[in-house]
């Protein structure tokens, strides 16, 4: 659950990340590249230290003092993470290695058994590649089909589009809760709302979301949402899927080996329950023990708090950056997490990028691994600046000085 | 000059910047400006050299013996950085590129955008102006 403490005070905040106290090119770090990966508190840096200096041992079938350390550890970031997105059950909770394991494990496991000839699966204009290739795969191997609800101008879906699609009763839907190139945050209530209408499942792709917005999957009534760990102050190499057990349940194994089976004879294998049943192998433990203190973390900060501090971070770069002459905004929902993705006409954004990383500023440049969108767009690609909970305005101030500066140089 | 020679007198200019990136990355772009336009008819598919980010159009004739490589590039750093090639590969013979070994990146501070193929095409582009180098000393070798 979330806490709601005192508002955000940046400066004890940033005290907490290590990494974000160092000069880059003889300027101090300014990260804006919080989209891809944000940085994590020493309590997380800590824990997995602490894990690997004290509790390391493989998990579930040990009888030793370690090994039943290890497990309630690991255990515990499930309980964690349940809480976290408010799941019904904790074995609806599988530790993957982040949103591209989690969208590729439904798409394979749910997409073999339940995709047939001639079926429909929406995705949005605003995926990711890995909300998109994953589908491509299991769409070509079952023959089925791929729609796409189309984007607007400002970068927001055309629900009304989406309404149209749903009359050829697609068996999947999957879209992102917030947009990671340009920060749309979408209607996820309503897209699932429509789509059980329709008799679709839904998928949402979480990752902009977990660090930024509030999820609450009973509530939005999702049938699986995922989450990476990085790009919520907690390990890369991590994060979950969530799943409605009475559909986990209807799925096969995505993958096999130790951890997942129930009993193995060479004719025949048994499953083991859930969660463990999509657990195949050693788990990346240290990291998913480490992803607890990420949690506390935002818990502690409680996200309303972050919502509210992260949306004024947003409306000031938006004052800064559209007043200068030459930029252009891309990206301009009216509902948005902290992403401002800009381009400077006459000036590519390769070359925006690396002066700003001369002054110690950094931001993503390029398509974003969202070509389709870039595409829809007619634009190459993106400068982007993503904000995160320990940024300051200042910080925008300087992204903004630097900006005006490549234009007076280059022009 | 000698292709170290010329590196040698880039080292020199570059050494006044006092390694400020910034200014080294402003004098690269200044540079870039300054490299004689490619021919538009010239700018096809066949002469990209590819990076993820920023594309380089490349092309080498040659002349006297010596190989003219002309280049232009679509972002402004990669085009300065292609503008240092060409300076310290134009006129040189075949054999003398082939055998090149590149230091001056590193002691500009450029050293970055070596072996970041994904990231611009300068990678590449050293690799193609070697291809063409030895393409030309078969050629001539052959002819003789």
């Amino acid at each position: 659950m979330s806490v709601l403490t005192a508002p955000i005070d940046v400066e004890k905040i940033r005290a907490q990340f290590p990494v974000l106290h160092q000069l880059v090119n003889g300027k101090p770090l300014v990260y804006f590249d919080n989209a891809a990966t944000n940085q994590k508190p020493q309590r997380v840096i800590d824990a997995l230290t602490h894990y690997y200096q004290h509790d390391n041992a493989n998990i579930h079938r040990g009888i030793h003092t370690l090994a039943e350390r290890a497990t309630k550890a690991y255990e515990a970031t499930r309980l964690s993470m349940q809480n976290f997105i408010h799941a019904r059950h904790s074995e609806e909770i599988i530790f993957t290695r982040g949103v591209t394991e989690s969208i590729n494990l439904v798409a394979a496991s749910y997409g073999r058994t339940f995709l047939h000839a001639g079926d429909e699966v929406i995705i949005s204009g605003l995926e990711h590649h890995s909300n998109i290739v994953p589908w491509q795969l299991i769409c070509e191997e079952r023959k089925a089909r791929i729609k796409v609800i189309p984007v607007t101008e400002s970068g927001e879906l055309d629900l009304d589009a989406y309404r149209k699609l749903l009359t050829g009763k697609p068996k999947v839907v999957a879209v992102n809760h917030a947009s990671n190139s340009l920060g749309t945050i979408n209607p996820v209530k309503e897209i699932i709302k429509l789509a059980h209408e329709a008799g679709a499942v839904v998928l949402i792709d979480g990752a902009q979301a977990s660090a930024h917005l509030p999820i609450d999957v009973q509530e939005l009534d999702c049938d699986f949402y995922c989450i990476s760990s990085h790009k919520m102050f907690g390990p890369t190499g991590t994060g979950i899927l969530y799943g409605k057990r009475e559909l986990l349940e209807k799925m096969p194994p995505y993958m096999g080996g130790g951890e997942m089976i129930k009993e193995v004879t060479f004719t025949k294998t048994t499953y083991n329950d859930l969660p463990y049943k999509f657990e195949a192998g050693t788990p990346n433990i240290g990291d998913v023990v480490a992803l607890n203190e990420a949690v506390n973390f935002i818990n502690e900060l409680g996200k309303d708090n972050i919502v509210a501090y992260e949306h004024e971070l947003l409306v000031y770069a938006v004052e800064k950056l559209s007043a200068i002459k030459g930029v252009k905004l891309i990206g301009t929902a009216k509902k948005k997490v902290s992403v401002q993705s800009f381009a400077i006409e006459g000036i590519h954004h390769f070359d925006i990028g690396q002066m700003l990383d001369t002054r110690g500023i950094a931001v993503r440049t390029g398509h974003h691994c969202t070509q389709p969108l870039m595409d829809r767009l007619g634009i190459e690609g993106t400068v982007r600046a993503s904000f995160s909970v320990y940024n300051t305005k200042a910080e925008i101030d300087q992204l903004a000085e630097g900006v005006e500066r490549i234009i007076k140089f280059l022009k | 000059m000698s292709i170290n020679q010329i590196q040698d007198e880039i080292i020199g200019e570059f050494s006044l910047l006092d390694g400020d990136m910034e200014m080294t990355v402003f004098y690269i772009m200044e540079l870039g400006q300054k490299l004689p336009a490619m021919r538009e008819v010239d700018k096809t598919e066949d002469n990209v050299v590819k990076g993820c980010q920023s594309k380089v159009w490349l092309t080498a004739r040659l002349e006297n013996g010596g190989i003219v490589f002309e280049a232009d590039s679509n972002t402004a750093i990669t085009k300065g950085l292609v503008s240092l090639l060409v300076r310290i590969f134009n006129h040189q013979k075949p054999e003398a590129i082939l055998n090149a070994e590149l230091y001056f990146m590193n002691k500009i501070g450029m050293e970055r955008f070596i072996g970041t193929q994904r990231s611009n095409g300068f990678a590449a582009m050293i690799k193609q102006m070697k291809l063409y180098a030895f393409a030309f000393k078969t050629q001539t070798e052959l002819a003789r």
